[in-house]
């Protein structure tokens, strides 16, 4: 019916609505799968690896992928560079994941607050957020990290406070259309106290946005980690991160490409799964998002 | 109109105000605060550093510091590089049009592209084109922009050797051509992110527009779907991307930092890197500030420009 170019052809497999969401499904799978992989890799690939990531062989330097045992090749300090990667992998899985719990955390707070005091308290909330979302919001976590001491918990603190606005506008939202049902009225009508209603009454029934934003805010806290990590402003060598991998890889570009490809593909495929697992998840449990 | 402008400059000048606070809080959780470039000259003494905080007022309370400092702002006094003591005002201004030349190029790339993807996914849903349209925008939102960039001088420079790996233009060689040369590969590098985005929304747009009933009035009049999709429908659609595009100002901002930095342009997101790296705080402060104003304003012009066209907005 909306089609414009409503040429009926005959229908095909991949027309059907419950086709179109098992392919999202399919891609959330292969995101599960993917993480899973990653994760496992990063836990176990250390001990199985026959190189210590620290272990510097300088007759080994600039190795080329599968050199001996050094399966993706070693860094100019001949370090190897697939125990680096699983390292690396270590630290910034584990930022982008406290990250999101922090950012969320804090982004609920916020949101549901607003939502359901309203009034000046709600206005003063979201006007903040608007302030905090007209940072370009990489400006704002360089300023900041800069600024502090350089830990990989202070830069998971710098991510989210820089991320969690999302989170607040779309709990924000939820609350305070679910605010006036009356399940809420009941709650109000028998006395429970503001507090009780908003995290035990309200809060539930807002969980399955809050659940999508939250996955989808881990794809952002690893990107933004590896942005400020590549920046030189992130987690500070010699502890890897795949973004501090990358920092100096430019150099190389010509003569050992793969020091730049490795790393940045191993971003690509963790932020892609957790955007496949969003994206997925926000099918399943039927949140209206902002493209269908 | 009237009311509408009034309520949605007020609203602007509500979110400078919290943009000041939000960005005088991050001066003063600098260590050293304002004072920080003295704290690094190994020539003053802590009595110094004291009666130098004194004297520029920094016992006060810090609403009363706010208050002063915000209205040095509002008057164009940001301060001084640490570096070469010129204002920052001027500082930012020199760096202005390389940026400004890299998000323009890049910024029509990703509408072309994008408006094209979005269009066909939304005539054509659920085909493959649509499909791959789709997943290959959730794959260009997560890779990193700095590696996109890599990649791209490893291929197309250092492979290839087609396009010129950094700068803005060759030194000695000052032309037109030599410039959109260098802008090639740095402006689709910051557009990939962009076309992503873009694609989606307009796809969204075009559907919510041909679901209208002037569409439907459009097709029973016997319009080819062709002249209904380029006279009614692209127009309608590209509206509420005005919006869009205001909104997305933050992130293309990020995104030029990054891309400045890979392929060393001079523009305000290396500024801020160099800045940062030479801890000239007044610098860093005042990019940090003008971003934030720059994307305030520009919402405020996309709204502008969306209910001048639209009346339906400046009436609600």
């Amino acid at each position: 019916m909306t089609a414009i170019v409503a040429n009926s052809r005959q229908e095909r497999w991949w027309n059907s609505r419950t086709a179109h969401r098992f392919m999202n499904h399919h891609l959330a799978l292969l995101g599960m799968v993917m993480i899973a992989i990653l994760t496992l890799a990063c836990v176990l690939g250390p001990y199985l690896l026959p190189y210590d990531s620290l272990y510097i062989d300088l007759r080994a330097r600039f190795a080329p992928p599968f050199t001996g045992h050094h399966y993706m090749g070693t860094d100019p300090l001949g370090r190897d560079l697939a125990a680096r990667l699983f390292m690396a992998g270590r630290v910034s899985l584990a930022v982008g994941f406290s990250a999101m719990l922090l950012s969320t955390l804090i982004g609920t707070l916020v949101g549901v607050l607003a939502g359901y005091r309203g009034g000046w308290i709600g206005t003063t909330l979201m006007r903040t957020v608007d302030g905090f979302l007209s940072f370009p919001s990489i400006f704002l976590v360089l300023a900041l990290a800069a600024a502090l001491k350089p830990s990989p918990m202070m830069i998971t603190v710098v991510i989210a406070a820089t991320s969690w606005m999302e989170v607040a506008r779309i709990v924000e939202a939820e609350v305070r259309s679910l605010r006036e049902r009356e399940f809420v009225q009941a709650g109000r009508m028998l006395g429970l106290s503001g507090t009780h209603i908003m995290f035990r009454e309200i809060l539930p029934n807002a969980i399955g946005p809050i659940i999508v934003a939250a996955t989808l805010t881990v794809a952002r806290a690893i990107l933004m980690e590896a942005y400020i990590s590549f920046l030189g402003y992130g987690i500070q060598p010699p502890l890897p991160s795949w973004g501090n991998m990358l920092n100096g890889a430019q150099q190389y570009l010509g003569t050992a490409p793969w020091l730049a490809i490795i790393p940045g593909a191993a971003i690509t495929i963790a932020v892609t799964s957790f955007n496949f697992i969003g994206d997925g998840l926000r099918d399943a449990l039927d949140v209206r998002g902002d493209h269908n | 109109m009237r009311g509408f402008l009034l309520n949605r400059l007020s609203q602007s000048l509500v979110l400078l105000l919290i943009v000041s606070i939000i960005g005088f809080v991050v001066l003063n959780l600098i260590p050293g605060g304002p004072l920080a470039q003295f704290g690094l000259d190994p020539s003053m003494t802590q009595d110094d550093l004291n009666r130098l905080k004194e004297q520029l007022g920094l016992n006060r309370p810090l609403w009363m510091q706010y208050l002063d400092w915000a209205w040095r702002l509002v008057q164009g006094d940001w301060g001084h590089s640490f570096r070469d003591g010129a204002p920052v005002l001027d500082v930012i201004g020199r760096h202005l049009f390389a940026t400004l030349l890299l998000m323009g190029s890049s910024t029509v790339i990703a509408i072309a592209i994008g408006t094209w993807i979005g269009i066909r996914g939304a005539t054509h849903r659920y085909s493959i084109f649509d499909y791959l349209a789709t997943v290959g925008a959730m794959v260009a939102l997560s890779i990193p922009t700095f590696w996109f960039g890599l990649v791209g001088i490893y291929v197309f420079s250092l492979r290839l050797g087609w396009l010129p790996a950094g700068n803005m233009y060759t030194i000695g060689d000052g032309s037109v051509l030599n410039h959109i040369h260098h802008l090639i590969l740095p402006s689709i590098v910051l557009a990939l992110v962009h076309v992503a985005i873009w694609s989606r929304y307009m796809r969204t747009a075009t559907l919510d527009v041909i679901s209208q009933e002037f569409v439907k009035t459009a097709r029973a009049k016997g319009l080819s779907e062709r002249r209904i999709l380029m006279k009614h429908v692209v127009g309608n659609a590209l509206l509420p991307m005005i919006t869009l595009a205001g909104m997305q100002l933050p992130s293309v901002l990020t995104g030029a930092l990054v891309t400045e930095t890979v392929f060393t342009w001079p523009g305000m997101g290396r500024l801020f890197l160099d800045s940062l790296g030479y801890s000239d705080y007044p610098v860093v402060m005042g990019l940090l500030i003008f971003s934030a104003i720059l994307v305030v304003l520009c919402n405020l012009i996309a709204d502008i420009a969306v209910a001048i066209i639209d009346p339906r907005i400046r009436l609600s």
